[in-house]
């Protein structure tokens, strides 16, 4: 479960705060979606999340499963279950996409004090899983995210979190630059994911993610905070009228 | 930006601090009065008891020399070295020529062993392959205490000594071979090693022979104020092969230390010589005070035909690295290779490269290079690849990549290409990449710390040049580059 209370931050080393007293719960396998137009701090409510280091927190908490991250860094942040599947996956050069798996999971286990993956386990599932996303096996030797297509990268976002088992999965702008036949892909990866042990928060634009990722709620957020909250026609009312309501034009 | 800044203040402190090889050796030399004159040259060349020829050589040089400015058209920024400031022989008291380990100052042995060098053949032999084995030769500021495993390459007709004792033993060799790669003067620094070098090590593989061992040379600069000059000649004759590592470390002084080399490789018909370097040179400490002035004149003639020369190089250390180790593609199929990573930190400014000469038909070349620069050094890789107009189906293939970790280091890349025939194929590809705070942020959220981060994408980054290193030294030179880029531990 996360909960965050009265968030407010703002840009390290600049005035401009982004985030405004925000409160959000997401309940134990609940989807919930976060709706807004472009500058209402969608993004950077991901990052603070997930503990990057550009921003300052004047004010409130982030408690996962009651504990809060705020004091944590970012690698240990993913060790407890945060995943971000990022609006636009880094390119790793010269390292190759299962080495860089492999790491990644390792470390976490190892934070998690688990002993390291056998490398047959390992294979199996990454094979498992790419399959089921529909990632060729060549992809998985090339170095990370170098020279992939959107599509790829976003699938190869689904591909991490699917094996890294998180607990609470951000998912930003996850739709942006795909085509509907790799939004269906990266959406049916999303969906297979759902349980009960585990939450996700679907950062989005647009309605259309929507329809495929259906939400349990939607949250509207308006000028760094959250300003309306629904069930998922919550969503198609968005879409016809428009963020206009909520002060902003979209 | 908080993250990087870290990295790098982190990266900078463990530069000052765990440079581990500064520890200095007391021990009693013998050397001349600062300076170099002719009385200079000659007392070099009568503590080692050398022949009139070459100390006729090394007066010419030496007079060249003077006539000489020292060139300025690299990337590197240096006060003026005081030539007349330096110490140009330093030999330890009791080790001018030992006969046996047993005449060696246990002092020495003892900076080996630290060092991780083993000079103690029966040390080595215990629990080694006979393959694994290496045979040693060391090299304490001006002169060569031992070489390891003599007799044993003896037997398969190998010479494997220090250049003082080939001019004594074999100075037909030397005559024929010395400076007819690098000719005397060839460039500034190359004249001054022919007038002043001190030791270095001598290699001759007879036709056919495969040498049964990977041979070393470990120099050591112990003595303040002193220059380090050492030339090393190896010699492939028709159809041998030699796999070459030198390896290279120095204490930590305050003042800069000079080193200026000369390396010369010969290979004939048929014949392949392996040369591997890893370099770690104290670099200074983080505000760029110390460090050696690394000068180095590098070349390899591939002279017979299908001869091959493959130069890799691991360069970690040095306040200034200038060096180009080349080759001469002189006989008709000939092949050349330089595979080199060259990883800059602190204030550590490196000027490296290699130059291809494609003059036979048919020669092939191939430049993989490497450059990673972190805290606020500044790396150039400077490579001329060309083809003589008789030069027909030449071809060279050059990969040249740099990696930036923070915001304050840099990196150049200046290729010279020059093809005078029509028939030559010569491929160049570059890429700069730079390990930024979104990259590290992506790899921590994926659950790596920084410093796994940092470690996996520079890995990722050289292995195609380490692949190239004998097994052992792969690692060792492994180790080292996670060290030199050390301090991204959040």
């Amino acid at each position: 479960m996360l909960e965050i209370r009265n968030l407010t931050v703002k840009i390290a080393d600049e005035d401009k705060q982004i985030l405004n007293g925000l409160n959000l719960t997401v309940n134990d396998g609940e989807v919930a979606a976060i709706m807004g137009p472009n500058g209402s701090g969608k993004s950077t409510l991901s990052y603070v999340i997930a503990g990057k280091e550009d921003y300052e927190v004047l004010d409130g908490e982030i408690l996962l499963n009651g504990e809060n991250v705020l004091e944590m860094e970012a690698d240990a942040r993913a060790a407890a279950g945060i995943f971000l599947a990022f609006q636009y996956p880094l390119e790793i050069p010269g390292v190759a996409t299962m080495t860089f798996l492999k790491a990644a999971m390792n470390a976490q286990r190892k934070a998690r004090g688990e002993d390291e993956l056998l490398t047959p386990d390992f294979i199996k599932q990454v094979n498992a899983a790419a399959d089921k996303l529909g990632i060729a096996k060549d992809m998985l030797r090339r170095p990370l995210n170098v020279g992939f297509s959107g599509g790829e990268k976003k699938r190869m976002e689904i591909l991490q979190m699917a094996l890294l088992s998180p607990s609470m999965c951000i998912l930003d702008e996850t739709d942006s630059g795909l085509d509907i036949d790799a939004l269906r892909i990266v959406a049916e990866g999303v969906n297979a994911l759902r349980a009960k042990n585990r939450s996700f928060l679907v950062i989005t634009h647009y309605q259309r993610l929507l329809d495929h990722i259906v939400p349990d709620t939607v949250h509207v957020m308006s000028k760094g905070r959250i300003v309306k909250t629904g069930g998922k026609e919550l969503a198609l009312e968005l879409e016809k009228s428009g963020y206009a309501a909520y002060g902003e034009a979209a | 930006m908080a993250a990087v800044q870290e990295t790098i203040d982190q990266v900078k402190s463990i530069d000052v601090t765990e440079y581990k090889y500064g520890f200095v050796t007391e021990v009693e030399v013998d050397k001349p009065a600062k300076g170099l004159t002719e009385d200079t040259v000659r007392y070099i060349s009568a503590r080692k008891n050398e022949p009139a020829w070459m100390l006729e050589w090394r007066l010419d040089a030496f007079r060249r020399w003077k006539t000489m400015t020292e060139p300025t058209w690299s990337r590197v920024q240096y006060p003026p070295i005081d030539y007349q400031d330096l110490y140009y022989y330093a030999a330890p008291k009791t080790g001018a020529s030992p006969k046996s380990l047993d005449e060696v100052d246990p002092a020495i042995l003892a900076t080996y062993e630290k060092l991780g060098i083993p000079l103690r053949e029966q040390e080595i032999l215990a629990g080694v392959a006979p393959e694994n084995r290496v045979a040693v030769d060391a090299v304490f500021d001006s002169v060569s205490v031992v070489t390891t495993f003599k007799e044993e390459l003896k037997k398969a007709g190998v010479i494997f000594c220090s250049i003082s004792e080939a001019i004594q033993e074999h100075p037909d060799l030397v005559r024929k071979y010395l400076a007819s790669v690098v000719p005397v003067t060839d460039n500034y620094f190359a004249t001054l090693n022919s007038a002043v070098f001190t030791d270095g090590s001598f290699v001759y593989v007879p036709k056919g022979v495969r040498c049964p061992m990977e041979l070393s040379t470990y120099f050591r600069i112990n003595e303040q104020n002193t220059g380090q000059f050492e030339r090393t000649l190896i010699i492939a004759d028709e159809g041998a092969y030699v796999s070459y590592l030198e390896g290279c470390t120095a204490p930590k002084r305050d003042e800069n230390q000079l080193h200026a080399a000369v390396v010369e490789l010969i290979a004939l018909d048929d014949a392949e010589i392996k040369y591997s370097t890893v370099q770690n040179w104290f670099p200074g400490d983080a505000e760029g005070k110390g460090g050696i002035y690394n000068f180095v004149t590098k070349r390899g003639d591939c002279r017979g035909k299908r001869s091959k020369i493959s130069w890799t190089q691991v360069e970690t250390g040095s306040a200034i690295t200038w060096k180009y180790p080349s080759c001469i593609l002189r006989g008709d199929g000939s092949r050349g290779e330089f595979y080199s990573i060259a990883v800059s930190n602190g204030m550590q400014q490196v000027d490296s490269g290699t130059k291809m000469l494609h003059l036979g038909r048919n020669t092939t070349s191939k430049i993989i290079a490497k450059g990673i620069a972190a805290g606020k050094s500044d790396s150039t890789y400077r490579g001329m690849v060309s083809a003589h107009r008789k030069a027909t189906g030449a071809r060279n293939f050059t990969n040249c990549d740099s990696l930036l970790i923070g915001d304050q280091c840099g990196a150049h890349t200046i290729p010279y290409i020059e093809a005078k025939t029509a028939t030559a194929i010569f491929e160049h590809e570059a890429t700069t990449s730079k390990i930024g705070e979104d990259q590290l942020f992506y790899c921590q959220q994926r659950g790596l710390s920084e410093e796994e981060a940092v470690a996996l994408i520079v890995n990722g980054f050289v292995k195609e040049v380490l692949q190239q290193l004998p097994m052992e030294f792969a690692v060792e030179a492994q180790k080292l580059i996670t060290i030199s880029l050390e301090g991204s531990v959040g």
